[in-house]
């Protein structure tokens, strides 16, 4: 999954820069005020090991192409999500560095694809969230398949919005993805086997040695609602504003169908209803088509990505409380009764 | 196991290579970083469709050449590692090949297409941005590396664990060819690792080289290591290494602006 630089333009190289030092930066922060100094030799042997695996590459069967382990799960299990997102980019940067695997300028976009999607969202968010409550072998294969299957197919569409993006492929979206996903699915399965094994292994023999294990049978508390949020508004963010880059500009399957019926895309409708409804909707929409008003630009596109992103998170977030609220309401109705 | 004794014995020869040149040059790496990294930034911001995407990066060779030639890199080597760039940049530009079939010129009886132009530009941008990135990893040694880094302002806790990798790739291999050995002593006959012990091997390798670490890290302290990696092994001038960025800075820039090769030859 690493990118080269060829593949990027020096904007969207930017942008993930910015994505993934802001990540980074969280976490370096996370680390100081831990204090753990005992956390930095096995940093350093889990980046060892990490960079060993990502080596080893195997075939994948019908495919032709071949796949090499990503590891941010792992890592994200045994020393914790910030940690791991470190180490992983010490990974990537030896890599870079010392063996020209993946391009310089697409590191932030490298490491966004592998070591983001695996630590915060495999570790932080899925890992967190089964083996939380209880830790057990089944639900440690299943938190460590669920984790790396999702957080590759984060990763490989990362990779195919970021190559869009920059334009330099005129392979079209659909057949870029079909030919990504895939293959990343193929990978996720042999990595959440691996990681299961190994981690299966270390519980039953160390188990102290898994992130969130608590030796006195109090297991620690689920992902909380806030960072939960916070992980998949950044996650909307970015992909919303990637991913609006590379929107096609022609019709969807609607304005399609009712321009081949009708020879026009969107139809006029006649009376007081419609025309005070679209007064209204020229006052409400800030970002019409998708960009600024009465200026089409890449920023107006990016804007309204990220907007659109983070106001539909903010709208099922309040409709999420509302419904607690009168749910709550309603039993507390009932008992009074 | 032996891509990654491969790794380290890479690791081991570019230590050695870097080491070496540094007393030859005194460029301080972050110079030869910051000049790579502007290398790239100017390759890939050339644009890919039409004609002058490609006669610009034509020029960018020059800067190719000229490090090559004065590092001594090995074609053997450089080309093993451009290959697969080579290959990915093939299967993306391809694309072009099919959907852009406009004609730019016809070169004799062949139509050269807009599509094949485009993939072209992208080959060379794959392969100038490998080539660059491979001969700082070949001239650099890792301390090096980690020097820049640490001038760049990386956290030092990225830096830290860079050089910890560094020190227990070896702890790692040396841990799996002894439990390797081990297995075979006690398997005799029989080929590789069977796959129902692959996940306690894995499992094993890891447990044993985190506890080789900790008595490494130990070890460390107790000969006074606080946390801070020490680079005042490295003497380089400042002056040259300013003059470095600036020079191929303005030469790669001139590059970038004009493309040499057409304009030569016009007046020839």
């Amino acid at each position: 999954m690493h990118m080269a630089d060829a593949l990027l333009t020096p904007a969207v190289a930017g942008a993930m820069y910015a994505c993934s030092s802001a990540a980074a930066g969280y976490s370096v922060r996370k680390i100081r005020r831990e204090d753990n100094e005992k956390k930095i030799p096995v940093m350093g042997v889990m980046g060892a090991f990490v960079f060993a695996a990502q080596m080893v590459n195997f075939t994948i069967p019908g495919t032709g192409s071949s796949g090499h382990l990503c590891g941010g799960m792992l890592l994200s299990a045994v020393i914790g999500p910030e940690a791991g997102f470190i180490t992983m980019i010490a990974v990537l940067l030896v890599q870079g560095f010392l063996f020209a695997d993946g391009g310089l300028l697409a590191l932030g976009a490298n490491i966004w694809n592998m070591a983001f999607y695996g630590c915060f969202i495999g570790g932080m968010v899925i890992w967190r969230h089964i083996t939380g409550r209880k830790m057990s072998k089944k639900r440690i294969i299943a938190a460590s398949m669920a984790g790396s299957i999702v957080s590759l197919q984060f990763g490989a569409f990362s990779v195919t919005l970021e190559t869009l993006a920059s334009g330099v492929t005129e392979l079209p979206f659909a057949v870029f993805l079909a030919a990504m996903q895939p293959v990343h699915l193929a990978i996720g399965f042999v990595e959440g086997a691996v990681t299961a094994a190994v981690l299966v292994f270390i519980y039953e023999t160390r188990p102290e040695l898994l992130w969130n294990y608590k030796e006195d049978g109090q297991k620690e508390s689920r992902l909380s609602y806030k960072q939960a949020v916070i992980v998949f508004a950044v996650v909307a963010a970015v992909t919303g504003g990637l991913l609006s880059l590379a929107a096609s500009s022609d019709p969807d399957g609607l304005e399609w169908s009712v321009e081949k019926v009708a020879g026009t895309k969107e139809l006029e409708a006649e009376g007081s209803i419609y025309s005070s409804a679209g007064i209204i909707q020229s006052f409400t929409a800030l970002l019409p088509d998708y960009t600024w008003k009465n200026k089409s630009s890449v920023t107006g596109t990016m804007f309204s990505g990220i907007f659109g992103g983070i106001a539909v998170i903010a709208a099922c977030t309040a409709a999420c409380y509302i419904i607690r609220h009168l749910h709550r309401k309603k039993a507390k109705g009932q008992e009074d009764e | 196991m032996n891509n990654t004794r491969q790794a380290a014995k890479d690791i081991h020869i570019s230590d050695n290579a870097g080491s070496s040149k540094d007393k030859e040059d005194g460029i301080y790496p972050v110079a030869r970083l910051i000049v790579v990294f502007i290398y790239i930034l100017l390759v890939v911001s050339f644009p890919v469709h039409g004609f002058y995407g490609l006669s610009g990066l034509a020029g960018m060779f020059l800067y190719l050449l000229a490090n090559i030639i004065w590092y001594q890199v090995s074609i053997k080597a450089l080309l093993r590692r451009i290959f697969p760039i080579f290959l990915l940049t093939v299967l993306a530009g391809s694309a072009g090949l099919i959907m852009d079939r406009e004609i730019y010129f016809l070169y004799g009886q062949i139509p050269i297409t807009y599509g094949m132009l485009s993939m072209a530009a992208l080959i060379l941008k794959g392969v100038f941005c490998v080539t660059a990135s491979y001969i700082l990893s070949v001239t650099a040694s890792i301390m090096q590396i980690c020097h820049a880094l640490y001038i760049m302002h990386v956290p030092g806790e990225i830096v830290m664990v860079i050089m910890l990798m560094h020190r227990y790739l070896i702890v790692l291999i040396k841990e799996a060819e002894r439990m390797q050995q081990a297995y075979k002593l006690r398997a005799p006959g029989q080929k590789g690792l069977h796959f129902k012990v692959w996940g306690s091997f894995i499992g094993l390798l890891l447990l044993r080289s985190m506890d080789r670490a900790e008595e490494v890290y130990e070890s460390m302290k107790l000969r006074g290591f606080c946390g801070v990696m020490q680079y005042s092994s490295f003497k380089g001038s400042k002056k040259a290494s300013i003059c470095y960025v600036l020079l191929w800075g303005i030469f790669l820039f001139i590059l970038r602006v004009f493309p040499v090769f057409f304009i030569v030859g016009a007046i020839l």
